[in-house]
């Protein structure tokens, strides 16, 4: 205890709530207190960024929508990117881009995505602010939720579900904006012309964003959710998550009015406050477990009451559990963690990047007929059908040539490409083709043979795609 | 049971068996009766909108009217009339005209697979490869021409080839030398000796004088490498052609060839489809 008297107020402040907040054993709702401070702010902010989620499908590039998930006509618009089906192989490199820097950041940082950008936790934050807005703190609701149903309950009650009901609706009208124009979609939704795909998401949204945000709140990242089960064990003694500093804290105690401190006791005071302000209820001065959602709110709490009682702040702090135990820390990059997370990053973006550039405008597929492999013809000759497959992704219909690279095969003719082929755009043309090779000429029983496309659009650009294929001959 | 009851006051239901072993009457949860009498509701509702109850020569219809039947036949009705305006082009068309419109032809060719599978495939393999005995679709060898109306004349009347047995009217040596000479021609090679015989035994009388067949007759061209009772033994297979025939009465090791009719079996339209389908397998001439 420092030399200065705290104030008698300051005390009886500190402790006037202290009872009302208690850990969460699942059998209470959690009335989380909300104050100001840094991370409340950060929180703030990264709350913030999902207005994208709202705003992005109103953002048009030409007489389009930027960003369309077309799926009636498979085709991802990403604003001058079209994606085919072709494509979707890039996905998969997505996907693991995200999977591992969820994996990379929590291993560093711990429960980002949880305590700041998850929509569980976004969605729960603006309706509890709703909730404390309309209803009052935490005691307020407390009292309001035993206090009988009468006219004025009912008031309070009906206000902030209206606010939550018009909050999910407005994020299920989002989602499915992204799917189909936004505009028209608004036109059909109140003229009652959308389809009942439409209807039906939109329902869902308003039940699951309802009751996950509103209801079920911290339960979700409890007993639902399946991630923060698997970050758990991401975290090691080196992971920076927010730590209450043993070391300096124990032994707790109160502060007594006008008395010292008794011998030996630590910085904690007792106050309760990281528990009351904490959305998932946890006391985090417990150490690591799994309700907590490294939100870094019960920082702010205890410092502020550390500033409040003259100690310095960082009683509960972003640190590893080797550094509140004073062991040295690894560097970033001796971990080899960081490197194994930091190459598959690097092979997922690449995979994207590889992909995004080869795209082409025309694309070839080939498919050799599989019933029967070859035909022998009456000449003696060696015939193949193939079937294919010109996708153009441009945005108006060209006119193609197919031609083979007869260089190996001796006497070739193709049958089937003698004409110009008209290659709708946005899909796939199958044209089929024939391909006549003389017996003698076949020195293997399966041969490569390279087909090639070649189209010119409207302002001359030539655009051209090769295919490898087999031509397969009877046995030698 | 017991005659007095020694745990009064714990609402049991007064069976008592062994001194201690009672039954409670403990309420079912709410939640349970919730979802009892939610089903009640349900089934109620189920009545009223679906046909359910049995009656004795019919059942109640339920106020939609909804039948399981119905909905497939309002499935099946809405694909029909997808068809429809393609289904009623190919009905007024011949052939010929079918297989020189792109529409036509690629919806034919998209959608006779199945009638392909279901009646052809079955000899013929699927995509008209062929098997020992049953000719291959897919090459430009044709028994009985490869004009898309003499595919449809095929299809539609059927086809039974015919070559008498020769093992009593000629030698086995000279059985020998015409099984090698068609051999050889298959294989580009001069025989003199087999030419010789093949005219003086008057094979040409069905075969033609350039031994490349008629397809009035549906006798096969000798000159190809094509071979349809081929086996590893091309000689030897030959020599049991020429010795029993093909379809020949009478001769029990004759070679069976006959292709049926499939007047009765699918309508005109159908048969139209199939002689498109098969000329696009890439022998049609």
């Amino acid at each position: 205890m420092s030399e200065k008297q705290i104030h008698e107020q300051t005390i009886e402040e500190l402790y006037a709530e202290a009872q009302e907040h208690t850990i969460n054993v699942g059998d209470v709702k959690i009335h989380a207190k909300r104050m100001g401070g840094k991370f409340r702010n950060l929180k703030w902010a990264s709350n913030f960024l999902w207005l994208i989620f709202f705003i992005g499908p109103y953002l048009r590039l030409g007489d389009r929508q930027a960003v369309l998930l077309d799926i009636p006509n498979r085709q991802f618009h990403i604003f001058n990117l079209t994606l085919l089906p072709q494509d979707l192989w890039m996905l998969s490199f997505v996907l693991l881009f995200f999977a591992i820097l969820l994996a990379v950041v929590t291993a560093l940082a711990g429960r980002v995505w949880c305590g700041f950008f998850c929509f569980q936790t976004v969605w729960t934050d603006v309706f509890t602010w709703i909730e404390d807005k309309l209803e009052g703190g935490p005691a307020k609701r407390r009292k309001l939720e035993k206090a009988k149903w009468g006219v004025a309950k009912i008031i309070v009650r009906a206000k902030k579900y209206f606010v939550w009901f018009l909050i999910a609706f407005l994020t299920g009208v989002s989602f499915t904006a992204w799917f189909t124009d936004a505009f028209q979609l608004w036109v059909d939704i109140f003229t009652l012309n959308a389809s009942s795909t439409v209807y039906i998401t939109i329902s869902m949204f308003i039940v699951g964003t309802v009751f996950l945000a509103g209801f079920l709140r911290e339960q979700t990242c409890f007993w639902l959710c399946p991630y923060a089960r698997i970050q758990a064990v991401m975290i090691d003694d080196t992971s920076i998550v927010p730590s209450y500093d043993v070391k300096r804290g124990e032994t707790r105690g109160r502060l007594l009015k006008n008395k010292p401190a008794v011998e030996g006791q630590g910085d904690c005071v007792d106050c309760n406050q990281c528990v009351a302000v904490c959305p998932t209820g946890v006391d985090i001065r417990g150490g690591q477990q799994e309700g907590c959602i490294m939100c870094g709110l019960c920082i702010d709490a205890c410092d502020a009451v550390m500033e409040k009682i003259d100690k310095p702040t960082g009683l509960i702090k972003y640190a590893s559990w080797d550094g509140i135990m004073g062991k040295e820390e690894l560097p970033l990059l001796k971990r080899p963690r960081v490197w194994v997370y930091g190459a598959i990053l690097l092979i997922s973006v690449l995979g994207v990047v590889i992909g995004l550039s080869s795209m082409e405008s025309l694309e070839l597929k080939v498919i050799h007929a599989r019933q029967p492999l070859f035909v022998l013809q009456s000449d003696g000759s060696i015939q193949n059908r193939y079937t294919m497959k010109v996708l153009n992704k441009m945005n108006e219909d060209i006119k193609v040539t197919i031609s083979v690279d007869g260089s190996e095969y001796k006497g070739l003719t193709m049958l089937g490409a003698e004409h110009q082929i008209v290659a709708t755009h946005g899909t796939v043309t199958p044209v089929t083709i024939f391909v006549k090779v003389p017996r003698r000429n076949l020195s293997e029983k399966s041969q490569p043979i390279v087909f090639t496309v070649e189209g010119k659009d409207s302002e001359g650009n030539v655009y051209q795609s090769d295919r490898e294929s087999v031509f397969i001959g009877p046995k030698r | 049971m017991s005659e007095h009851n020694p745990f009064p006051d714990e609402g049991n239901t007064g069976h008592i068996w062994d001194d201690n072993i009672r039954e409670l009457a403990n309420p079912a949860p709410n939640w349970w009766m919730m979802a009892f009498y939610a089903s009640i509701a349900f089934v109620i509702g189920y009545v009223v909108i679906y046909p359910s109850i049995p009656l004795v020569s019919s059942y109640t219809k339920g106020v939609t009217g909804w039948t399981a039947i119905g909905e497939y036949k309002a499935a099946i009705a809405e694909v029909e009339a997808i068809r429809k305006p393609y289904e009623d082009k190919i009905a007024a068309k011949s052939a010929k005209e079918i297989l020189a419109d792109d529409d036509l032809s690629a919806y034919v060719e998209a959608s006779g697979k199945v009638l392909f599978g279901d009646n052809c495939a079955a000899c013929h393999g699927t995509g008209g490869a062929g098997n020992v005995g049953y000719p291959v679709l897919a090459d430009d060898d044709w028994l009985f021409g490869g004009t898309i109306e003499q595919i449809q004349t095929t299809i539609t009347t059927g086809r039974k080839g015919m070559m008498t047995a020769h093992a009593t009217t000629l030698s086995e040596a000279e059985i020998d030398t015409l099984a090698a000479y068609v051999v050889g021609l298959s294989e580009g090679k001069a025989d003199e000796k087999g030419k010789a015989l093949f005219t003086s035994k008057a094979c040409f009388a069905c075969h033609g004088m350039d031994a490349k067949g008629m397809a009035a007759l549906g006798s096969v061209n000798l000159t190809d490498g094509i071979w349809r009772f081929e086996s590893d033994d091309l000689l030897a297979s030959a020599k049991q052609t020429i010795a029993h025939g093909v379809n020949a009465a009478g001769d029990a090791q004759t070679r069976n060839a006959e292709m049926p009719s499939f007047k009765d079996k699918l309508s005109e339209a159908d048969i139209k489809k199939m002689a498109v389908y098969v000329y696009k397998f890439g022998g049609g001439k």
